[in-house]
């Protein structure tokens, strides 16, 4: 009998059973003996029903030991499963059985197992690694009583073509392969090490418990032979039958993956996705092969489990209720043509074909302030026609995931359009995320294709992208081979161009099929992808369009991507200004003047920070210049917050625009809108103390054409728990926004999806604010950063502002040390001229920071100087408070300064 | 009430004897030391005398005891005998003479093994784990008293958290020293975040206590004035106090300190003859974050302190414009860190 002394496991679910096998590996009669984790007794000994049965399959070379987190979430009494944690045989503590179980052997022992333990009910099958098909095997032939399927880090196909991954190449390297995983337990101590963070100590020694001398490890050895590495292998045909039967299985279906993982990487939950497209997926973002180790897999497992519950009615049989279709989510069918929002390229198509199709639609500058292309509506609609079929030939379909790696311009307009035609999914990754952002988000959404330009192609090459290669000129052939491009645009559009009229017409995408992945800035924890339907990115354009009153005929300047992409939409003329787009720091007062003056510009979009320089290089602005800008009618600024004073310096530059900077996030672009005039008039609102709630934040305005926009209140520990939205002045919660152009979901993260819709048919933004007595919305800061001080909950941006209206300081940020709800309040600021070093500030600039902060209501603890904050790639000026935080805890902790 | 006051002559035994008086109470102090307190009837004597202490404890319904050895040089007997045996010798004789309500007044170096402290609250006292003979033997006088309580005698422990005020010894007096000979050093580093008791503070929440005793009796509560600064600062805030010009703040040189370091200096860097021996122990106070979650200390005790930092430097400012010598020598013994 197995002495159950391990971390996390109740020796009560330890036990042990005879099991009579009918495995070809096995001959007449034999009798297996199994060792399982499992609380059914415990469950009946303490009279809880359980609702079903969760059956969890381990991979190689760990043991059920995987699963207890699962095994003591069934056996909470709020929600009793019965968890059967099987040791394979030849595994964990199951007998050593001296033969060569192959993966058809190894479904037919867990089906024998699962008949000797007369398993009865619904069944929801869990599997990790290679124990993830065997899971599925025994679910194909258990189909009447499977209730639903949980994968994390496995695999079920190798597509065509492509290796094995390197590790697992390595492993099975004959020179490797015994002494590897047999004889030595290197196998055993790496598969260990490939936590994140690392195992502890007594939780690695149960790991290795079982598999204590070669003797024991034959199986370890025995299941990395019998991974099927090509059609040869005996094993091959059993892992076909899986993957081909897994599309059947209408069950419901949860994916939790640890995406740092070199043999199950993301490609493979990329081909379990499309096999099983109703299932709901979690990334675990930073964690890694032993998932269920790094990160809390139970309380999902329970939630999606009980989310189900309440979908079908009570009793044991209430998971069959979900065996009717996958379709979980009851989805409207496509719109009537006559309610919902016109296709996105509608006015493009209707531009070219009415009077002035032979006009500019979009052009981009040269650095000599010339246009250096252009083309017309008609040129348009027909180039992006052409690409589509040419792109359809090669193969992208409705649904694919195209990665667009081209900066703003004629190209990416093309392409853009083309894709969003054909049904194709664009995913779009931009530089402001970080080189290692970037990479971790394009990894992430798993492009079937990646186009792009030189550069974003080399680094698909170096960093491993995933996706079909296709470069936006054609390319060398060297070069071409270098990066594994296989064609380019400029070839496909010559092919479309061909094909053009053999093609039937393409189809109009469903309005609720998928359209674009955009990221989040990753300035509050890393990139997020924001998935948007084609009637979201419509519904997006109409509010632009009744917000601002854009509307075709409109001249556009485009220095501010996600906008500017919106601009044929719009049947706006669009502008690219010469500028790197990856720095919007590089926009010249020169460049802006000269795309303007090119089109006869009525509207400029540019990022704060492209504002900044074109205001630094206004001294190189002629006379023509100053007139072009002198002509705009409207200039939009967003991303990051605009201070008035930066808006005022715009406008005498552009004396006729009214200059409006939205308020919003990539989930929701945009949410409210505010004018420098209106700027104005909150901020004399706030000093003057006349409108109620008025101040204590960064005024954004009021709510856009369409869109709602109310607070959670904040409760006494910083948190907004509650679910009724309010918008009464005065009253401080986390924002919500409801709008017809909020995102559809986040992208393969089923449990931050969840939380941000948490409050049905609203978006938690996760920034705080309040309404004042005119209905005008004050951002006071992200609810991460919401600092609990003893009897005081402080949003951080108040005080901020106040600090940042002293002589001789830069930015300001204002966090909390120490534990919740007794938190030190710490000021940390830049200054003019900056500091040489990160410290404590001089006593006399304590001292009026301090004061400064105390009118505004906050009491200082400390207040600390850095040369400069630490802000986000993207826009340059968001303050990562978190970051912070950590550092100014280990500083008045007593420790080194360094730098944050 | 008649209450007797144990250490009455350091800084905050005299403060804690005059509020109690000023309120109207019937008070006896008693210390080795006359205690000199206007009001109170004063029997000078030694917690190691039994006789004395009876003598003391006699008709007293209330006790604060504040007196204990501070010292840090001598051996460790000579702190257990006045820490640990004068505190259960206090406990026994006051329990047998019927007093009803006693307050040990105590440090939270009692809790503490050197690591930082940022927000925490009363954490069990620990002897072996606290540093230097001081504390341990503070450490096991409070368990001492916390398990004598009783529903008949009951008792509760106060921990104030580094007290200062005018005519303080140990932390204000020796920072102007330092600063008056040029000798303390650097203070950019100082960052540690430390939390203090401005002496009215300490002494009004101890009295607090006293009348509070049927909500903290059984328990130690930590006090401070919640206010917790950044070392440097607050050292700089003492000498610009007494009008002594602080060392310049930025250094030059690419080093950049941990407070530990600075504060080190300030007190382990040879020093005049007849160094008081409180150096490492307040170094060690000084160096690393040492502030409390008073939430719980306010609630049970009913109390917040009146005079804020800012107040009470203005108040020690009052003290040197009013004495350009300051008082020496006051009650080693009976301070409180």
């Amino acid at each position: 009998m197995v002495a159950a002394d391990w971390p996390g496991v109740d020796p009560e679910w330890s036990r042990e059973i005879e099991v009579s096998s009918t495995s070809d590996a096995d001959g007449r009669g034999a009798v297996r003996r199994w060792h399982l984790l499992d609380n059914g007794a415990q469950l009946s000994r303490r009279g809880l029903a359980p609702a079903g049965t969760l059956l969890c399959v381990h991979g190689n070379p760990t043991w059920s030991y995987l699963w207890r987190t699962l095994l003591a979430a069934g056996s909470d009494p709020a929600h009793p499963w019965r968890v059967v944690a099987v040791d394979q045989l030849d595994m964990g503590f199951s007998e050593r059985t001296g033969r060569f179980r192959r993966l058809a052997d190894r479904i037919n022992d867990l089906g024998d197992l699962t008949a000797a333990l007369g398993l009865g009910g619904p069944v929801v099958t869990v599997g990790h690694d290679w124990g993830g098909v065997i899971s599925l095997g025994w679910a194909l032939a258990h189909q009447e009583q499977l209730a639903g399927l949980v994968l994390t880090n496995t695999a079920v196909h190798q597509p065509p073509g492509s290796r094995i991954p390197p590790a697992l190449r390595l492993a099975l390297h004959p020179a490797v392969h015994r002494w590897g995983t047999t004889t030595s337990d290197a196998f055993l101590r790496v598969t260990h090490s490939l936590a994140h963070p690392p195992l502890a100590a007594d939780v690695r020694g149960a790991f290795m418990a079982p598999y204590r001398g070669a003797g024991r490890r034959a199986g370890v050895g025995n299941f990395v032979a019998d991974i099927p590495a090509d059609a040869s292998h005996p094993s091959f045909p059993a892992l076909g039958r899986v993957a081909e039967g897994l599309g059947g299985l209408g069950v419901p279906a949860l994916m939790l993956w640890g995406p740092r993982d070199p043999i199950f990487s993301d490609r493979y939950l990329k081909d379990l996705i499309g096999r099983l497209p109703h299932a709901k997926v979690h990334r675990f973002e930073g964690a890694g092969h032993l998932v269920s180790e790094d990160r809390d897999i139970a309380t999902p497992v329970f939630e999606w489990l009980s989310e189900h519950d309440r979908d079908s009615g009570p009793g044991l049989q209430r998971m069959d209720a979900l065996r009717d279709g996958p379709s979980l989510e009851v989805r409207a069918g496509p719109l009537d043509p006559g309610t919902g929002p016109a296709p996105l390229w509608a006015p493009l198509t209707e531009a070219a074909n009415g009077p002035a199709g032979g006009d500019t639609a979009v052009a981009e500058m040269a650095a000599d302030g010339r246009a250096a292309r252009s083309l017309s509506w008609q040129e348009l609609e027909r180039s992006i026609a052409a690409l589509a079929a040419g792109l359809q030939e090669a193969g992208v379909r409705h649904g694919s995931r195209v990665s667009l790696m081209v900066p703003p311009g004629v190209d990416l307009t093309v392409v853009l359009y083309a894709c969003l035609r054909l049904g194709a999914v664009v995913v779009v990754a931009d530089a402001g995320l970080g080189t290692r952002g970037l990479s971790r988000a394009v990894k992430g959404a798993t492009p079937d294709f990646l186009i792009g330009i030189d550069k974003a192609l080399a680094a698909a090459s170096v960093l491993g992208w995933p996706g079909r290669r296709i470069s936006v000129r054609e390319l060398p052939a060297a070069r071409r081979r270098l990066l594994a491009v296989e064609t380019s645009l400029a070839v496909l559009a010559n092919r479309g161009e061909l094909l053009s009229g053999q093609t039937p017409p393409l189809p109009v995408p469903d309005p609720h099929a998928p359209a674009a992945v955009l990221f989040t800035s990753g300035s509050t924890g890393p990139a997020k992808g924001v998935l948007y339907t084609h009637r979201q990115l419509a519904a997006m354009r109409d509010t632009l369009a009744a917000t601002l009153g854009i509307r075709p005929g409109a001249r556009l300047v485009a220095g501010f991507a996600p906008f500017a992409l919106l601009g044929p939409a719009l049947g706006a003329v669009s502008v690219t200004p010469a500028m790197d787009v990856t720095a919007p720091g590089t926009l010249t007062a020169r460049a802006l003047a000269d795309a303007a003056a090119a089109i006869d510009a009525t509207v400029v979009f540019a990022s704060p920070a492209a504002l900044r320089n074109v205001l630094a290089t206004q001294g190189g602005l002629r006379r023509a210049g100053h007139e072009a800008l002198g002509r705009v009618e409207l200039l939009l600024s967003a991303g990051a917050p605009v201070p008035e004073s930066l808006l005022a310096q715009v406008q005498r530059l552009l004396p006729l625009a009214s200059l409006h900077t939205p308020y919003g996030m990539t989930e929701v672009l945009p949410a409210t809108d505010i004018s420098l005039e209106q700027i104005r008039a909150a901020g004399a609102d706030a000093a003057a103390g006349t409108v109620a709630g008025a101040g204590n934040g960064v005024c954004v305005g009021r709510p856009v054409h369409g869109t709602r926009v109310a607070v959670i209140p904040l409760a006494a520990d910083g948190t907004a728990p509650g679910n009724d939205p309010v918008s009464e002045p005065g009253v401080t919660g986390e924002i919500l926004v409801s709008a017809p152009h909020m995102k559809e979901a986040y992208d393969r993260l089923w449990l931050t999806q969840r939380e941000s819709v948490r409050t049905a048919g609203w978006h938690r933004t996760g920034d705080v604010g309040h309404f004042d007595a005119a209905g005008r919305l004050w951002v006071e800061g992200r609810l991460a950063h919401v600092v609990t001080a003893p009897g005081a909950v402080i949003t951080p941006v108040g005080a901020e502002q106040a600090i940042e209206r002293l002589a001789g300081i830069g930015l300001a940020a204002v966090v909390g040390v120490g534990p919740p709800g007794t938190q030190a309040v710490v000021a940390i600021v830049d200054t003019v001229p900056p500091a040489r070093r990160a410290g404590p500030a001089a006593p006399q600039l304590a001292g009026r920071v301090r004061e400064t902060a105390r009118q505004a209501g906050v009491s200082v603890s400390a207040v600390l100087v850095v040369p400069s904050q630490p802000t986000d790639i993207r826009h340059n000026a968001k303050i990562d408070r978190t970051r912070l935080a950590r550092w100014a805890s280990a500083v008045l902790a007593g420790g080194r300064p360094g730098t944050p | 009430m008649r209450v007797l006051v144990t250490g009455a002559s350091g800084l905050l035994g005299r403060v804690v004897a005059r509020l109690l008086v000023h309120q109207g109470h019937s008070v006896t102090t008693f210390q080795r030391r006359p205690a000199d307190v206007d009001g109170a009837a004063d029997l000078p004597g030694s917690v190691t005398d039994e006789d004395a202490v009876r003598r003391a404890v006699a008709g007293a319904e209330g006790v604060i005891h504040l007196a204990a050895k501070v010292s840090f040089t001598g051996r460790a007997v000579e702190f257990d005998e006045v820490n640990v045996e004068g505190t259960r010798r206090l406990l026994r004789v006051a329990r047998e003479a019927g007093v009803r309500d006693l307050v040990f007044v105590s440090s939270p170096s009692v809790a503490n093994s050197g690591a930082a402290i940022a927000g925490l609250g009363a954490e069990p006292a620990d002897p072996a784990r606290a540093h230097g003979h001081y504390s341990r033997t503070k450490a096991e006088a409070e368990l001492l008293a916390l398990a004598a309580d009783s529903p008949d005698f009951r008792v509760a422990a106060v921990r104030p958290h580094i007290v200062w005020g005018p005519g303080d010894t140990q932390l204000v007096e020796r920072v102007l020293e330092r600063a008056r000979r040029g000798r303390l050093p650097l203070l950019d580093a100082g960052a540690a975040l430390i939390d203090t008791t401005y002496v009215d503070n300490a002494a009004s929440a101890i009295v607090a206590g006293l009348h509070r005793m049927e909500h903290i009796h059984g328990r130690a509560l930590v006090v401070s004035n919640g206010e917790p600064r950044p070392v440097g600062e607050l050292l700089a805030g003492i000498c610009a106090a007494a009008a002594v010009p602080a060392p310049s703040w930025t250094v030059p040189g690419r080093l950049a300190r941990a407070a530990g370091s600075v504060v080190e200096k300030i007190w382990t860097r040879a020093g005049r003859e007849g160094e008081p021996p409180m150096t490492r122990f307040l170094a060690e106070q000084l160096s690393t974050a040492h502030w409390f979650d008073q939430r719980g200390t306010r609630e049970l005790l009913d109390w917040t302190p009146a005079v804020s930092l800012d107040e009470g430097l203005a108040r020690l400012a009052e003290h040197y414009g009013t004495y350009q010598r300051p008082l020496r020598g006051l009650g080693w013994q009976t301070g409180q860190v």
